[in-house]
Parts: structure tokens; C-alpha cells; sequence
């Protein structure tokens, strides 16, 4: 017997949760002696109120909804891939090498190049703490950090040793030839309309709502979805129904990586046009947060996906017109990871007592 | 090299390598008792800030220590209450606890001092200065041991001797104490610590606070022992990941968490005094011995050298029979 109607579990309690994560964002905004509401309502007008708000909030979104998705992906298994942070690193490297290696005659031949790069180099990073888990029994969690460091580091060393164009200081490779420039949101029809030609949501926005449904149909409608699911339910029971846990191991991280790393073909491909330290931002690490919220369903992963692109605007306007810093957006980000994830429990538990009395008197 | 430059070198390791090691001791009692605990940079980082901002306001660096230490107390409280208490996952609760003190260190920073989340330079009475050892100055002149002794041994504060006098305090603790003999069991076997009679709750949540206490101490030698005059931004800058891969190099024990901790700063102090190593025709870059600490630890967790095993029951919340 279910202890609540599903309504409660898939909606209910994440809202309770979103709540309580809201509420003590709003005391913490209170006690550094600014207005919760002034806040909340330059957020809005910063972001929703306008185009261009729109378009930094598309651009973010498209970011989470890839690293969200590669999260839930892992999830669904059973493993925690806290490792985006450098899947994407090298998806970017793997989306350079593509667009730097020819000069690309048309955008959407260097796009199906790119995605291919991104997603293998994204796979392969994941792959080997992957392979790790599964044949050598070392933890992912500590081995996706660990990947994470080094991922920067190999970034760090080829940006500034090899990759980087005679006589220039950045660390950062070379332009991306015009051919592998990616249309933006003003370069389509009816969207032209509405965002001016700076907008950086791009292309790639359509990429990541077809990667959620991909992944919806992958998780719940085909047979790899089902044993993937049943694995992370029980290893035990899913082993004595003939699953090999090494085969579902690698082949979520290798697709949760690839999900990871194409993130880059937003960030590197669409926006910067080279490859740049740094250009995942922490995008590997929200992706958590968004799965979390979103409950590692790929509807529920677009919703908070649009929530955290909301935020990091938001953020990025209260920044530019009050005294908030920036970094208010970390704690909302750490709130909502703690309410959502870790301290499910203390929702929950009152919740279900409350269903399950309700139900009692119901009958009695 | 000469024999000076190697004291130097090795005097930088200690400098990088105490907080390392003061966090991995930390992280040692709370995966002893079966939490994990990814969350020692935020507790390393909360508590360098108020160890910084404390002792800035008050101008003593005992008191900023002790700021550090409750704060960095309280939020390992957190982490038991997800992690213990209400039976979460330790993983998401330690990630949600470095977000919480990246962001919160700047925005508490910024409207304290208004200095982009820098707290102000400490004086030198606002500090932990270097501790002369006595002898230190008659003893320089005599060859090899003296300037040992002079600028190695000597010379460090009172937080980096505390942090070496915790290796054996630590193992005497794990390895002769009852309460030790608990810890290991608690990580180890739950349920068999249970049936003997004694509270797995409390066992632990002992263990994790011991772990906000070391990070605290941590987190007060970033920002206030000399050199360090203040907190910075995002000062911990990884070490909280280093210390809990060099945790694992160390298998979980104490004495040779000293060696990892101490190994993982001497490559720091190389990669900073020499950016890029020439070794014959290949030259190695900076960003090798950058990486070294986390190559090293996939491969121990690799068990290609030595196996790491984790305590058994690390990670599952620990349920009751009904």
C-alpha cells in the first residue's frame, strides 16, 4: 500500500521543500539588511520583464537542463556523478578540436560534428571512473572529484602550452571559423522577432528539450531504461534477473557524461566561439541541484532547469542594481540541494503521517 | 640544490601541508563512524572566515580560533542532522555544505567589511606568529642539524605543532581508547555496536563534531597564522578535496595521513618554487604536479598499489531493527 498519492511525492513534497529553501533565503537576504521583496521583485523584472532577461535565462537553462539530465541519468543507476564539472571541461575541449579542425562550410554540419565530439569526450571522462567503479570497486564519487581536478588541469596546460595562437597572452585557443558559428535565438523565424542579436540562447536550447525527451523515452519507454532503473532500485534483485551491473554501469555514466559534455556546445560553441578557461562555471555542479528538484525526471529536470536559469539571471541583476552580491544565488543553489536532497526526510515522514491519518479517519 | 633551498622547500610543505593535514584527521573520525563527509572544504572554508573576520574585530587570534571552530561545529551539526538524524544521503548533504559556505563566506564578507568577501589585513597581535623553540639561535651555527632544527622545527605556530601533536593524539584515540575501539566498530558494524548497548546516534554524532572541531582549526591556520594575515575569497581553493584524497591514500589511519598530507604539500611547495621541471629531453609542466594528488589517489582507489578499503558501513544510514 502506497503511503501517499503519487501528486504528494512527485509534487507536494518538492514544493514544501522549494518553500523552506525560499523561506530561509529570504532570512538570510533579511539579515544582511536588504529587502527580501525588493530582491525578489528586481530578480523579476531583471529576467522575466524583458527580452533580453529571457535570453540570458534560455542560455543558462540550456546549460542545467544537459548537466541535470547527465545527473538523473547516473541517479537512475544508482550512481552519483558528481563529476559534470569536468565532463563538460572536456566536451569543450572535444567541441574546440571539431570546430577548430576544418574551416566548416555550413553551421549545422560543424553542429553534428561538435555534438559528436562533445559527447564522446564527455563519455570518455566518465567512462573511466566508471570502469573503475564497476571492475575495481573504487568509490565514483571520490574518482568523479578527482576527475574533476584533473580535468581542469589537463584544460589549464593545453590552453596555455598548445592551443593557444602564436603571439597571444589569454589562455584561450584560437576564434572558431565562421562557419561554426551557431544561429542564436534572433537568427530564427517569429523568435527574430522577440530577441535582439545579442541574446546568447542559441541552437543548442532545441538540443537539450530533444536530450529530455531522449532521455524520458531511454528511462521509461525501452528495455535499457528498465534495467537501468531496476539495477538502481537493487543491485541484489536486478543481478538475479540476469543484469550484468558492470554493462548498466558504464553505459549510464558513458551516456550521463555525454549528456555532461554537451553542455560545452552551448557554452564554448555558441557563446564564447573559443575555448576558454573556465567556461562551465559551475554548470557540473547545479546540474545536481536540478536533479535533485526535479526528482531526476527529465519534465521535472526543464522545470528547475528554467528555475535555476531564473536564479543565475536574477543573480546577475542583483549584482548590477543593489548591493546583493552575486553569490546569493550559492546559497539559494545550497539550499535547495540540502532541502531537496539530504533533509528530504523531514518533509516526508510528517507528510506521509499526515496522508496516512487522514486516510484512517477517512475509513473510520 | 643546496642545502638551504631544500630547508625552504621542505619549510613550504609544512606551511601547505598542515591545514591538509588538520582537515584529513577531521575527515578520518567522521568516515571511522561511517559518515562521509565531502563537505571539509566548506567547514574548512566557513571556518577561515571567521577565524579572519573574529579576529580582525576583536584583535585576538584565540578568539578568532574559537569563532572558527563554533562555526565550523555548527555546520557539521548540519551535516549530522541530514546525515544522522534524517537519514540522508551524506553525499548530497556534504555538497550542499560547501555551496552553502562558498556562497555565504562572500555574502557575509561583503556586507561586513565591504571588501568583495576579503576580510581586512590582520596585525601581527591579531595572528598566530611563529614560535621561536629555545636553542634555536645557539644551535644554528652547528652544521646539518642546526639550521634544521633552526628554520624547519622551529619556527611554526602554535596551530601547526597542535596539528602534528594530533597524528599520535589521533592514534592512541582510534587505536587505544574505548571510545576509538567504538568509533571503528560504529563504522564497521553498526548493529553490532547497537546490540552491545551503546548509541549509534551519539557515537556518531561525537565523531562528526570532532570533525568540525579539526576543520575549524584548519580553517583558522589558513586565514590567521602567519604568513596568512586575513581570509580570502574561495580561500580554500580545492584543500578540502586534497585532504580527503590524501584520506584515502592514507586508508584511513592517522599516522599515515601524515605522510600523504606532507607528501601532497611538498608537491605543492615544488610546484611552486619550480613551475616547470626539466627532466632530460621531456620538460614537466606545472599543471602535472597541480594534478599529481588526484592522479595518485585514483590509482590507490584503483587499487593498482595497495588497496583502500572504506569502513564497511560508510555512507548508509544506519537504521534500527524494529
Amino acid at each position: 500500500m502506497q503511503k501517499m498519492p503519487k501528486w504528494a511525492d512527485v509534487a507536494l513534497i518538492p514544493l514544501i521543500n522549494l518553500m523552506i529553501a525560499f523561506l530561509i533565503s529570504a532570512i538570510v537576504i533579511f539579515a544582511i539588511g536588504e529587502n527580501p521583496w525588493m530582491a525578489l521583485r528586481t530578480m523579476v523584472e531583471g529576467t522575466l520583464l524583458r527580452a533580453e532577461g529571457w535570453g540570458y535565462m534560455l542560455y543558462y537553462a540550456t546549460n542545467f537542463m544537459f548537466t541535470g539530465l547527465a545527473v538523473s541519468v547516473a541517479f537512475h543507476a544508482a550512481q552519483f556523478n558528481i563529476g559534470g564539472e569536468g565532463q563538460a571541461t572536456m566536451g569543450g575541449l572535444g567541441v574546440a578540436l571539431v570546430c577548430l579542425a576544418f574551416p566548416w562550410p555550413h553551421w549545422t554540419v560543424a553542429l553534428l560534428a561538435a555534438t559528436a565530439g562533445a559527447a564522446l569526450f564527455g563519455a570518455v571522462w566518465a567512462a573511466i571512473p566508471a570502469w573503475l567503479q564497476a571492475r575495481r570497486g573504487s568509490h565514483i564519487v571520490i574518482t568523479t572529484i578527482m576527475f574533476n581536478f584533473i580535468a581542469a588541469s589537463v584544460l589549464n596546460y593545453l590552453l596555455s602550452n598548445v592551443m593557444r595562437p602564436m603571439g597571444s597572452m589569454d589562455p584561450s585557443s584560437a576564434r572558431f571559423p565562421d562557419g561554426a558559428k551557431l544561429p542564436t535565438l534572433h537568427d530564427m523565424p517569429i523568435l527574430g522577432q522577440i530577441f535582439d542579436k545579442n541574446t546568447p540562447a542559441n541552437i543548442t536550447l532545441f538540443i537539450a528539450l530533444a536530450a529530455c525527451v531522449l532521455v524520458w523515452v531511454l528511462i521509461w519507454k525501452t528495455r535499457l531504461g528498465y534495467m537501468i532503473r531496476a539495477f538502481g532500485k537493487s543491485e541484489a534483485a536486478a543481478k538475479y534477473a540476469g543484469i550484468s551491473p558492470f554493462k548498466i554501469i558504464m553505459i549510464s555514466m558513458i551516456i550521463s557524461g555525454a549528456l555532461s559534455g554537451m553542455m560545452a556546445l552551448n557554452t564554448v560553441m555558441g557563446y564564447s566561439e573559443k575555448l576558454i578557461l573556465n567556461s562551465v562555471e559551475g554548470a557540473g555542479f547545479i546540474g545536481i541541484a536540478v536533479s535533485l528538484m526535479g526528482r531526476s525526471h527529465p519534465f521535472g529536470v526543464l522545470l528547475a532547469s528554467l528555475l535555476f536559469g531564473f536564479l543565475y539571471q536574477g543573480g546577475a541583476e542583483l549584482a548590477l542594481w543593489t548591493s546583493i552580491p552575486r553569490e546569493l544565488i550559492t546559497v539559494i543553489q545550497a539550499l535547495v540541494i540540502m532541502f531537496t536532497g539530504a533533509l528530504d526526510n523531514m518533509v516526508r515522514t510528517p507528510v506521509e503521517r499526515l496522508f496516512l491519518t487522514l486516510r484512517r479517519e477517512g475509513r473510520g | 640544490m643546496t642545502y638551504d633551498t631544500l630547508l625552504q622547500l621542505l619549510d613550504s610543505m609544512v606551511r601547505l601541508g598542515v591545514p591538509l593535514l588538520l582537515a584529513c584527521l577531521a575527515g578520518l573520525y567522521s568516515e571511522r563512524s561511517g559518515i562521509f563527509d565531502i563537505g571539509l572544504e566548506g567547514k574548512m572554508l566557513v571556518g577561515a572566515f571567521m577565524a579572519g573576520a573574529v579576529a580582525f574585530s576583536s584583535g585576538s587570534p584565540w578568539i578568532g580560533l574559537l569563532a572558527a571552530i563554533g562555526i565550523s561545529v555548527l555546520f557539521s551539526l548540519i551535516h549530522g542532522v541530514a546525515s544522522i538524524t534524517f537519514r540522508g544521503n551524506q553525499l548530497i548533504s556534504g555538497v550542499a555544505i560547501n555551496f552553502l559556505a562558498s556562497g555565504l563566506t562572500v555574502l557575509v564578507g561583503q556586507t561586513w567589511f565591504g571588501l568583495g568577501g576579503r576580510t581586512p589585513a590582520l596585525e601581527n597581535s591579531a595572528r598566530f606568529e611563529p614560535i621561536t623553540l629555545p636553542f634555536a639561535e645557539a644551535l644554528s651555527g652547528v652544521p646539518f642539524l642546526g639550521p634544521l632544527y633552526a628554520e624547519l622545527i622551529s619556527g611554526q605556530t602554535i596551530l601547526a605543532y597542535a596539528a602534528f601533536a594530533a597524528v599520535p593524539i589521533s592514534w592512541w584515540v582510534l587505536y587505544r581508547s574505548r571510545f576509538g575501539l567504538r568509533l571503528r566498530a560504529v563504522g564497521e558494524n553498526p548493529a553490532a555496536v547497537d546490540t552491545a548497548g551503546i548509541s549509534v546516534v551519539r557515537l556518531r554524532f561525537t565523531a562528526v563534531m570532532i570533525t568540525g572541531l579539526l576543520c575549524g582549526i584548519a580553517g583558522a591556520y589558513l586565514a590567521t597564522s602567519a604568513p596568512s594575515a586575513g581570509f580570502g575569497r574561495e580561500m580554500t581553493a580545492g584543500k578540502g578535496y586534497i585532504a580527503l584524497a590524501a584520506l584515502i591514500f592514507a586508508k584511513w589511519r592517522p599516522v599515515p595521513a601524515l605522510g600523504a598530507t606532507m607528501l601532497f604539500g611538498l608537491l605543492e611547495a615544488i610546484s611552486i618554487r619550480y613551475p616547470n621541471i626539466a627532466l632530460g629531453p621531456i620538460t614537466l609542466p606545472v599543471q602535472v604536479m597541480q594534478a599529481a594528488p588526484y592522479i595518485l589517489t585514483v590509482i590507490i582507489l584503483a587499487g593498482f598499489v595497495g588497496r583502500a578499503i572504506p569502513p564497511r558501513a560508510g555512507g548508509e544510514p544506519y537504521v534500527k531493527e524494529r
